[in-house]
C-alpha cells in the first residue's frame, strides 16, 4: 500500500496535467496553475525540513569538535543574524538585511559567477585540443566565436563578427533545435513511464 | 618539458587571466563595440512604441549575474523612459526585485520620472510561471500591493490595468528558470504579447531557436549584449567598460589554446620520432 | 483649391474569444484612414451604450474580458479623426467557454501518436521480445566509476542539480542515485550527497537508504551523507567545491538540472583527480560537462539512463517508441524544410500550435 498510493496519485495527475492542456474551460483551466501553487505550499513547508537538517548537522559537528567546527559557528551565527535582523528590522532599502545583502550575499555571489572565467580558461586550455577531425572542428568554432563576439575580434578581421554570428544563429541553432527535440521525446517518454508506474526508482524502490 | 608545459598548473593560468583583466580595467583601451542584430530587434521594438505605451519589465537575476544583467536592464529602462513609455516591473527572483528597484530608481532621477505615475515595482511572488500566469488574466489579485506595501488602487499608473492585455511589450532579464522560457511560454505562446529579453551570455545560444522563430522579439545576450545596447542608447556604461577587459580575457584563453594545441602537436612529432 | 478629405472606412467585427474557459469577446476592427483615439461603448439587450476602454491608433483588436457568458453584449466603436467622429454599425456577440482547444489540434495528434508508439513498443518488450540499444559509454563507466573510488579508499559524491523534486531531471537523477548506492553499498563505500532543495534531500535520503537496504548493508547506511546545503544557486557550488576539496571523492555523479555552476563544480571535480560523469537535460550546460567531464549523458541519453541500467524490457520498449517518434519528426523536418525551401509553408502550416 505505501508504493501503491503515490502511483495512483502519480498516474492520476499525469493523465489530468496532459488533459488540461486541451480543455480550455474551467475547471480544467485553472487544474496546471492550481497544482503548482500546491507544490509551492509543500516546497515551503519542505523548507523547514531542510533547515532543520542544515542546522542539526552543524550543531552536532560543533558538539563532537569535528574538523571545520569553526566554520559550522559561522554558519549558524550568519543564519540566525540574517532571519532575525530580516525580521526585526524589515527587507526594506536602508535595513541591516538589505546591507547584509548587498555587502555580503551580492559580492559573494559574483566573486562565485566570476570563478567561471578562470574556469573556461583552464577547461579550454586542457580540453581544446586537435586530436581528430571532430575536435579540430570545434577547436575552430571556438576560437571564431570566442574573438569574434568581442571588440577584439574586429580589430583581427572585419568579418569574424559575421562569421561567429553566422556559426551562432546556422550550425549552433541546428544543434541547439537538435538537443532540445531528443529532450522533449526523452521527456514524454520518461514521463509516460513514470504516468504508467514502469518507472518507480525515484519512490526509493525498483 | 614539453609534458610538463602540456599539464600547466592551471593557477599560472589564473594568474595570468587575473592581470591581464585587472591592467585592461585600469587601462581601458577603448575598442569599438559591433552592434548585433537580436539586440538591435530589441532596441528597435522599444523605439516603435507610441509614447505612454505601458512596457512589463521582469527582474529574474540575482546578483552573480548582475555584471551582465544590470548594465542592459538599466540601458532598457533608460530608453523607456526616454520615450516616455510607462514601466510596471516585478522580480520573478526574490533578488531580482532589489536589482530591479536600484536601476529603476537610478533612471528615475536621471528622467525625472515620478515613482507611481510613470513606473513601479510590484516586486517579488513565489511561483515563476504560476505569477506569469496570474497577472496575465488579473494583476490585482496576484499583487494586490506593490514593492513598497501600497494599494495599487492608489497608483494612477495602474489605473485601468487589470492584466497583461494594454502591455505592448514584455521584456525579461534573466538568468535562469523561471525566466525567458516561462514568458515564452505563457505571455507569448498564450496571449500572444511581444517578448524580448536581455540573457545572460552562457545561456543566449539556447534562445537563438526562439528568437528565429519570432517568439521572441529580440535578444541581448551577455555583457557584449549589454554593451551593444549602451552603444545603441549613446549612454556607455558598466558593460561598455567592461569589454576590453573581456577582450583581452578572450584573447589569453585564445592563445592558451592555440599554446596547449601547439605543445601537443610537438609532443606528438616527437613521439613518432 | 482643391480640398480633399480623406475618408476611411471603419470595419468592425464581435466573435467569441476562440479556445478559451468563456468570459471574453475579441473586438476587431480597421479604419482605413487616420484616426486620434478611439472609444469602445457595450450594452446589453434593453440597455444603453456604455464606454468600456479606449483603444490607440496602433491597436487593431481588443478583448473584453469582463463579458459574462451566454449573454448577448452589443458593441460599437467610435473614432475621433482629425475630421469629426466616425461610428460604427453595432455588432453583437456571445461569450462561452470551449471544450476544446482547436490550435492545440496537431498537438494531440502528435501526444496519442507518440503515446500510442511507446505503449506499442512496451507491449511488444513485454511479448518477449529483443529488443537493441546501443551501448552508452557514460552509463558503461558507472560501476567502474564506484569501483575505482572505493579502490583509492575515496568517497562516491553526486549531484542531483539544483532544481526541485517536480524537474523531470531531478527525478531522472534520482533513478541513477538508486543504482550508484546500490554499487557503493555493495563495495563497502559511502555516497556523499549534498543538495540544494529539501524535498530532493527527503527523496534521495529514502533513494539512499532502501539502496543499502537491498545491497544487504543497512549498517553502514548514514543518513548524515545524504544533507541539505542551500537553495543558492552559487552558496550550493560553492558548498560543494569545499566539499569536494575537503573530502577528495574518487568519483563524482553530476546528474540532473544544472545552470551556470555546471562548470564550478565540473572544474573543481577534475582538479581533485575524482572521475565524473555527468548528465543532463540542459542544452546550454552540455558544453561544460563535454569539456570537464570524463562521460557526459545528452538530453534524452540522461532520459534512459533507467532503462540503460536496469535492462527492463519495458523501459527499453518505451526507448524505442522515442526513436520511432524521433524518425517521425526527422521525416517532417526534412518534408518541411523542402517544401518550405519552394514556398510551400503547409507542413509549417500544419504544425503551428497556440
Amino acid at each position: 500500500m505505501k508504493r501503491q498510493i503515490p502511483l495512483i496519485i502519480t498516474s492520476i495527475v499525469g493523465v489530468v496535467m496532459v488533459v488540461q492542456y486541451f480543455i480550455p474551460r474551467q475547471p480544467f483551466a485553472g487544474l496546471f496553475d492550481t497544482f503548482n501553487r500546491w507544490f509551492l505550499i509543500i516546497a515551503v513547508f519542505a523548507l523547514l525540513l531542510g533547515l532543520m537538517n542544515l542546522v542539526r548537522l552543524h550543531v552536532q559537528k560543533l558538539r563532537r569538535r569535528k574538523e571545520g567546527w569553526g566554520y559550522s559557528i559561522i554558519l549558524l551565527c550568519g543564519l540566525v543574524a540574517t532571519i532575525l535582523t530580516g525580521a526585526v528590522w524589515g527587507i526594506g532599502t536602508g535595513s541591516p538585511f538589505d546591507y547584509i545583502f548587498v555587502n555580503m550575499q551580492q559580492p559573494m555571489g559574483a566573486t562565485m559567477f566570476a570563478l567561471l572565467a578562470f574556469f573556461i580558461a583552464s577547461a579550454s586550455f586542457r580540453a581544446f585540443r586537435a586530436r581528430n577531425v571532430d575536435a579540430t572542428l570545434l577547436l575552430i568554432a571556438a576560437v571564431v566565436v570566442m574573438l569574434g563576439r568581442v571588440p577584439i575580434g574586429s580589430l583581427i578581421w572585419n568579418k569574424l563578427p559575421t562569421v561567429a554570428e553566422w556559426i551562432m544563429f546556422y550550425p549552433n541553432m541546428a544543434g541547439q533545435r537538435a538537443i532540445m527535440i531528443g529532450i522533449a521525446l526523452g521527456t514524454v517518454s520518461y514521463s509516460l513511464r513514470v504516468i504508467l508506474g514502469i518507472e518507480r526508482t525515484y519512490l526509493g524502490g525498483e | 618539458m614539453l609534458d610538463k608545459l602540456l599539464k600547466t598548473d592551471r593557477r599560472i593560468i589564473f594568474a595570468i587571466l587575473a592581470v591581464v583583466v585587472i591592467i585592461a580595467i585600469l587601462f581601458p583601451v577603448g575598442l569599438a563595440i559591433q552592434v548585433s542584430e537580436p539586440a538591435r530587434r530589441l532596441y528597435r521594438e522599444i523605439e516603435s512604441l507610441a509614447p505612454g505605451s505601458y512596457v512589463f519589465l521582469s527582474f529574474d537575476y540575482d546578483p552573480a549575474s548582475m555584471a551582465e544583467l544590470d548594465p542592459m536592464a538599466l540601458s532598457v529602462i533608460r530608453q523607456c523612459f526616454r520615450e516616455d513609455l510607462k514601466i510596471v516591473s516585478l522580480g520573478l527572483w526574490p533578488q531580482g526585485v532589489l536589482l530591479g528597484e536600484a536601476n529603476l530608481e537610478k533612471a528615475a532621477e536621471e528622467y525625472g520620472k515620478e515613482y507611481g505615475v510613470d513606473f513601479v515595482n510590484l516586486g517579488y511572488k513565489t511561483g515563476g510561471i504560476v505569477v506569469i500566469s496570474g497577472i496575465s488574466t488579473d494583476l490585482r489579485n496576484v499583487f494586490p500591493q506593490d514593492y513598497t506595501g501600497r494599494d495599487i488602487d492608489e497608483l494612477p499608473i495602474l489605473n485601468g490595468i487589470d492584466n497583461l492585455e494594454p502591455f505592448k511589450l514584455v521584456v525579461t532579464f534573466s538568468a535562469g528558470d523561471p525566466g525567458v522560457r516561462h514568458w515564452v511560454m505563457i505571455a507569448q505562446a498564450r496571449y500572444g504579447k511581444k517578448v524580448g529579453c536581455g540573457s545572460t551570455a552562457v545561456q543566449a545560444p539556447a534562445f537563438y531557436p526562439y528568437l528565429q522563430s519570432g517568439q521572441l522579439v529580440g535578444l541581448v545576450g551577455g555583457m557584449k549584449g549589454a554593451a551593444e545596447y549602451e552603444q545603441l542608447i549613446k549612454l556607455p556604461g558598466l558593460a561598455t567598460a567592461g569589454m576590453d577587459a573581456q577582450s583581452f580575457a578572450h584573447a589569453v584563453i585564445v592563445f592558451f589554446i592555440v599554446f596547449g594545441n601547439a605543445i601537443f602537436f610537438l609532443k606528438k612529432r616527437s613521439n613518432s620520432r | 483649391m482643391l480640398v480633399l478629405f480623406i475618408i476611411g472606412s471603419l470595419s468592425i467585427s464581435a466573435q467569441d474569444t476562440p479556445n478559451d474557459a468563456g468570459g471574453s469577446i475579441t473586438l476587431g476592427f480597421s479604419y482605413t484612414a487616420p484616426f486620434v483615439s478611439g472609444e469602445v461603448m457595450r450594452k446589453e439587450d434593453g440597455g444603453e451604450f456604455e464606454k468600456i476602454a479606449t483603444v490607440s491608433p496602433s491597436d487593431t483588436h481588443w478583448i473584453d474580458n469582463s463579458a459574462k457568458d451566454g449573454v448577448k453584449y452589443y458593441y460599437q466603436l467610435i473614432l475621433t479623426t482629425e475630421e469629426g467622429v466616425v461610428t460604427s454599425e453595432p455588432v453583437s456577440a456571445v461569450s462561452s467557454p470551449q471544450w476544446f482547444h482547436r490550435g492545440r489540434t496537431v498537438m494531440l495528434i502528435m501526444v496519442i501518436l507518440i503515446c500510442g508508439l511507446i505503449l506499442f513498443f512496451i507491449r511488444q518488450a513485454r511479448g518477449g521480445k529483443e529488443l537493441y540499444i546501443r551501448r552508452i559509454a557514460g552509463l558503461e563507466a558507472v560501476d567502474d566509476a564506484v569501483g575505482r573510488a572505493t579502490e583509492l579508499g575515496r568517497p562516491v559524491m553526486f549531484i542531483a542539480g539544483i532544481m526541485d523534486i517536480d524537474d523531470l531531471q531531478t527525478i531522472a537523477g534520482l533513478t541513477i542515485l538508486r543504482r550508484v548506492a546500490k554499487k557503493t553499498a555493495e563495495y563497502e563505500a559511502q555516497v556523499l550527497m549534498p543538495t540544494s532543495r529539501s524535498l530532493v534531500m527527503t527523496a534521495a535520503q529514502e533513494t539512499v537508504k532502501e539502496a543499502y537496504y537491498d545491497a544487504g548493508r543497512p549498517d553502514i547506511f548514514n543518513p548524515d551523507n545524504v544533507f541539505y546545503l542551500t537553495d543558492d544557486q552559487f552558496g550550493f557550488a560553492a558548498g560543494c567545491d569545499g566539499l569536494m576539496v575537503r573530502e577528495k571523492p574518487g568519483a563524482i555523479f553530476l546528474m540532473g538540472s544544472f545552470y551556470a555552476e555546471s562548470l564550478i563544480l565540473a572544474e573543481t571535480g577534475h582538479s581533485v583527480g575524482a572521475i565524473q560523469i555527468a548528465g543532463t537535460a540542459m542544452p546550454s550546460q552540455l558544453p561544460f560537462f563535454v569539456t570537464a567531464c570524463d562521460y557526459t549523458l545528452i538530453g534524452e541519453e540522461f532520459f534512459a539512463a533507467s532503462a540503460y541500467l536496469s535492462k527492463d524490457p519495458l523501459q527499453l520498449g518505451s526507448l524505442k517508441g522515442q526513436d520511432w517518434g524521433k524518425a517521425i519528426f526527422l521525416a517532417l523536418i526534412l518534408i518541411g524544410a523542402v517544401l518550405s525551401t519552394f514556398g510551400i509553408t503547409v507542413v509549417k502550416d500544419l504544425l503551428m500550435v497556440q
